[in-house]
């Protein structure tokens, strides 16, 4: 039996970047996966969209450091993992809208982030094209951006495994088990025992926990999304639109380092559950969202479609926790909400930093993610 | 213009001349005729430049399956091969990405409901086995849609203008292709509760068991109480150096540009395999004037029909077993190609190489099943049913008689019938299906004639063949062995009728006529060529069965069977000659350089994925990393991430593993998302100026 500092299930947003840095910090660290490489469960069905621009302390914190992580990879790394600092737009056309925003910018604003009102010229000159009808204006938030979620896991993989990270793909955990001190870990064909195990199954966290007598609230609904053909580069930024719309509550698309234009909607009514086959209802809808903000993209083709699972918890924010609900050393990187890609190296940086006791108050700003909240507010934008 | 002014076989009809630009320059076309097809016969074969290296692009598959042949026509990224030509249309090279008409941002769009339809049967594919399972469902006056990407139904029937193999009675053996396709469509238009659609694109099969198509531009989602694949097959390609080379396409490309749409495609072409697609092809490229400098093949011999081959070898093309092409190349289009021996693992040898000059490479290494919308419809919960290429790749008689069976199929999952598939039925569909069986050699087959007049059979090979059998009406015709496979046999009466010689799909029947002169017989030999080549009076180069010069013959008389689009040439030969003689040979040989490259330097740079341009040293390289998930190499190096969804690269990627040494059990193939078809915002947004009445969908 091969014994390990870590064990962590799941080789996906939160598992990778996580295993990165444990390794980067001499920990000898073992990630399992069901899947037979990186990145192919949630990962790849994440858009690509990084922002610190949320409504949370802890988010935000986590995010900035998700950005800096991001934004110098390619400088550090040399490898260019599409990032693309674009920052996030969202246009107002409606007076409800602007005074939802507005309100958000206060505590935006308290935290120190680079978010500003904009005019409707201002608008303009980042989209060019945007239907002007009836537009107010928007926030815009410079410093966030966008990255392939495709290169980045492969590239964060690639460093954990010159780490000295080990994965094992194909590999699926049938059983946690706590024996004295230890975590024994059964998967198809192997065990391994280890002291610390870390839940970052994704939209599969539940059952992972379960193993381990833990409850969590955490289950995955589905979002849609799709990507062109490349376009000739006409925006920048992230656009959301958070109105709501026949079928959907608010979409965002933005033009990814290729030219590609990604492009994803919340559904509404919300859909729970497993699957990930693409609904007839998406296209039509989101089609028509499209072309009414940017009528010129009438002839831009749509390429793929795929539905992605957001592991959802009740009130929109991960958990993370520490000796979760009494197991010692059984550490929960959960429930990301559909924000796993932009949250990964951020938590992962900090919860590595936790683990190997070198963490700063600050870094443990992550509390607002613990498991024994009431869960009874709600993230302001999902 | 490089158009097909005559034709052997193919009637060459009056069009409406229209006119259309590209790049500024005024073009003339033929009204309805595909951009793609229009441009070739303007001597234009480059229609974009690709993002990443400003490659140049030309036709590969022109059946609107890859993107290759993108143009910009009037402000939007087309495919040339399946959009018609437009009076005044402006149309240009497409250079990187798609252009965005920011401009329009004042344009105030008006979007409509995506129609809903609900009906019995919804077919997808209109080629044999659709049109044969659209007739059999038609007998029940069911609701069925028939949907086909092409603006006539037929499938590739329409492109195949030599006689078809199997029975009369199950296959319409002995006619040819095109007409063929006719006949179906003729039977399916008996019914009229079955509604063709042309033009017509299957963009995605969802979850909630819909199907989404695109007919002229507007988007419907249809929802089946059972749906048929029936959308045949798609060339696969080959990796070699130079193989993105304008110039360098699928025969079926080919057999679009010459037979369907009869432009003189170019002057000398290569082809690559000798299975009956590329034999095929070869032969239909003799018919329309073009020179086949020669086909090779990489086993030891020709996996098509001997009949097929004969023909071809016959004419004066040689055929090189044991042969690949092992670089193909040319500045900004093909220029030349370069073959070599291959040892006993297909690796070519040193020192083998010839180079010869040809305007265009086909490739014809076989065909893959068109079979991505039933997998999807199986995983949707879709009562779905397929037939055809889709299910299997085998001829189009098959195909047909595969359409009959899914018929039965569904009718009986509709509660139509009660009974099952009868047993001969499946029996008869894996006759149809049959590889070519054994081949006898000339002395096995030696036969003593009786008779002044008789019949001498050129083929050699076992396959599902009897029309010469069927037509004989004095029943002398038999064949000698239990089953359609078996070769026919001639004994007792012939009264030189021709029938048998007429009928043949291979060409195969000669007809010995001692009845005038027992010593200098008239040899009466099928030809579907160039009637210039073969007037009365000239003399004719008479081959041997495997294509070797027999005799200098004059020609006696040419018999022009108008009906049949065929002549029968009488050449005078001496009686220990006769029954030898097989064909006019037409075409004279040409002589390959020496290539004084080094093929070990050469296959890194082969292009693997063609829409992202992926090269088989950035996929080694991967593998070589340990990379063993399609997913992960995809999501890598953006191989199978292009417009056509991977549909070309899927099986070379899993070739490049195999020949790395990676065990199959390892690999993880691509996970297959939609869209089937990239369609516009537009389309699904419902923006649409032409609103049709379905009534009208008769499309026949």
């Amino acid at each position: 039996m091969k014994n390990y500092d870590v064990i962590i299930a799941g080789a996906g947003s939160a598992g990778v970047p996580l295993a990165m840095f444990l390794a980067e910090n001499k920990i000898k660290v073992l990630v399992l996966e069901k899947k037979p490489s990186c990145g192919q469960g949630q990962n790849k069905a994440a858009i690509g969209g990084i922002r610190a621009t949320h409504s949370d302390g802890s988010k935000i914190k986590t995010c900035l450091k998700s950005l800096e992580i991001f934004s110098s990879w390619h400088e550090k790394e040399g490898e260019d993992i599409g990032w693309r600092r674009g920052g996030y737009l969202f246009p107002v056309y409606r007076e409800k809208e602007e005074k939802t925003l507005k309100e958000l910018l206060k505590t935006q604003e308290k935290f120190g982030l680079n978010i500003n009102w904009i005019s409707a010229q201002e608008v303009k000159e980042l989209v060019k094209g945007i239907n002007e009808d009836g537009l107010i204006g928007g926030t815009f938030s410079p410093n966030d951006g966008s990255a392939s979620p495709l290169l980045s896991i492969n590239a964060f993989y690639r460093k954990a495994v010159s780490n000295g990270a080990e994965f094992s793909f194909n590999e699926q955990i049938k059983e946690v088990k706590k024996k004295g001190n230890l975590f024994s870990v059964k998967t198809s064909d192997k065990e391994y025992e280890t002291p610390i195990f870390i839940n970052a199954a994704g939209a599969h966290a539940k059952e992972i926990s379960l193993m381990l007598g833990v409850d969590i609230p955490v289950k995955p609904d589905c979002h849609e999304a799709g990507i062109t053909e490349p376009a000739e580069r006409f925006v920048e930024p992230m656009v959301v639109d958070i109105r709501e719309g026949e079928k959907s509550k608010n979409y965002y698309f933005y033009q990814n380092f290729e030219g590609q234009i990604i492009f994803c909607m919340t559904p509404d009514p919300q859909i729970w559950g497993y699957d990930r086959k693409s609904t007839s209802e998406f296209l039509p809808e989101i089609s028509k969202r499209m072309l009414n903000i940017l009528p010129g993209l009438s002839n831009i083709k749509v390429r793929r479609v795929w539905r992605g699972l957001y592991p959802m918890t009740p009130d929109g924010f991960p958990i993370v926790q520490f000796d979760a609900a009494g197991v010692e050393n059984y550490i929960i990187a959960a429930g990301m909400c559909g924000q796993g890609f932009m949250l990964g190296p951020g938590l992962g940086w900090i919860i590595s930093k936790i683990i190997t006791k070198q963490a700063s108050k600050e870094d443990e700003s992550i509390y607002n993610f613990r498991l024994n909240r009431d869960f009874s507010g709600q993230e302001k934008l999902k | 213009m490089n158009r097909i002014k005559k034709h052997p076989v193919l009637e060459i009809k009056e069009r409406k001349e229209i006119k259309f630009y590209f790049d500024g320059q005024e073009i003339k076309a033929f009204e309805g005729e595909m951009l793609s097809s229009a441009l070739f016969a303007a001597g234009i074969k480059i229609f974009s430049y690709h993002k990443k290296d400003s490659a140049p692009q030309g036709i590969f598959c022109a059946n609107g399956q890859c993107a290759q042949c993108s143009v910009i026509a009037d402000g939007k990224v087309v495919k040339a091969c399946v959009t018609a030509v437009k009076e005044n249309m402006k149309v240009q090279t497409l250079r990187g990405a798609a252009p965005v008409s920011c401009d329009k941002s004042d344009k105030k769009l008006s979007f409509s409901k995506i129609e809903e339809i609900d009906t019995d049967v919804l077919i997808l594919g209109a080629g044999p086995s659709g049109l044969a399972c659209a007739f059999e469902i038609g007998k029940f006056n069911l609701d069925t849609i028939i949907v086909d990407d092409k603006d006539k139904p037929g499938g590739k029937l329409v492109l195949q203008t030599h006689k078809f193999f199997g029975s009369v009675e199950d296959c319409y053996a002995g006619s040819r292709g095109i007409d063929i396709a006719d006949k179906l469509a003729d039977d399916v238009k008996k019914y009229p509760s079955v509604k063709m659609w042309n033009n017509s694109v299957c963009a995605g099969v969802f979850s909630d068991k819909k199907i989404g198509v695109v007919k002229d531009g507007v988007y419907y989602l249809i929802k089946p109480k059972v749906f048929v694949v029936a959308a045949g097959a798609r060339e696969k390609t080959l990796m070699f150096p130079g193989n993105t080379l304008p110039g360098v396409y699928g025969a079926g490309a080919f057999q679009t540009l010459v037979n369907r749409d009869l432009i003189k495609a170019c002057e000398k072409i290569f082809i690559i395999g000798g299975g009956n697609v590329g034999l095929i092809a070869g032969y239909h490229a003799v018919q329309a004037g073009i020179k086949v400098v020669g086909l090779v093949e990489a086993a030891a011999y020709c996996g098509g029909y001997k009949v097929h081959e004969d023909k071809l070898r016959r004419l004066g093309v040689p055929i090189f077993t044991s042969h690949t092409v092992v670089e193909a190349q040319g500045k900004n289009c093909l220029e030349s190609v370069t073959i070599a021996k291959v040892d006993e693992n297909f690796k070519p040898i040193k020192g083998t190489e010839k180079k010869f000059k040809a305007d265009t490479l086909l490739v014809a290494v076989g065909l893959n099943p068109v079979n991505e919308f039933y997998t999807h419809a199986l995983e949707s919960g879709i009562n779905a049913f397929i037939c055809g290429d889709a299910q299997e790749i085998a001829e189009a008689s098959a195909a047909m008689f595969s359409g009959k069976i899914a018929a039965h199929k569904v009718l009986k999952s509709l509660g139509f019938i009660t009974s099952e598939v009868p047993n001969f039925w499946y029996e008869k569909l894996e006759i149809l299906k049959s590889r070519p069986g054994k081949t006898y050699s000339l002395e096995e087959l030696k036969q003593e004639y009786q008779g002044k007049v008789y019949p001498v059979f050129h083929c050699r090979q076992e396959i599902p063949c009897n029309p010469c059998v069927t037509v004989c009406p004095k029943k002398s015709i038999k064949l000698s062995g239990e089953t359609i496979m078996s070769l026919p046999k001639f004994s007792g009466e012939c009264i030189g009728c021709f029938k048998c010689l007429v009928i043949c799909p291979g060409l195969a029947v000669t007809i010995v006529d001692k009845r005038k002169d027992e010593k200098n017989p008239i040899v009466y030999l099928p030809y579907e060529n160039d009637p210039a080549l073969a007037e009365k009076g000239k003399t004719a180069e008479i081959v041997d069965d495997y294509g070797e010069d027999l005799y200098k013959a004059e020609i006696v008389s040419v018999l022009d069977m108008k009906a049949e689009n065929m002549r029968i040439i009488g050449v005078k030969i001496p009686a220990e000659l006769a029954e030898k003689a097989a064909s006019l040979r037409i075409l004279s040989h040409e002589e390959g350089e020496k290539w004084r490259g080094d093929i070990s330097k050469l296959d890194d740079c082969v292009i693997v994925c063609r829409c992202e341009r992926v090269t088989l040293g950035e996929i080694r390289k991967k593998i070589k990393e340990g990379v063993r998930d399609l997913n992960q190499l995809k999501a890598l190096t953006r191989a199978g991430m292009g417009a056509c969804g991977s549909k070309t690269c899927n099986s070379l990627l899993l070739s490049v593993m195999k020949s790395e040494g990676i065990d199959t059990k390892e690999i993880t193939d691509l996970t297959k998302r939609p869209l089937f078809m990239e369609t516009e915002f537009a389309v699904f947004a419902g923006v649409s100026s032409k609103k049709e009445d379905k009534t009208s969908f008769s499309g026949f």
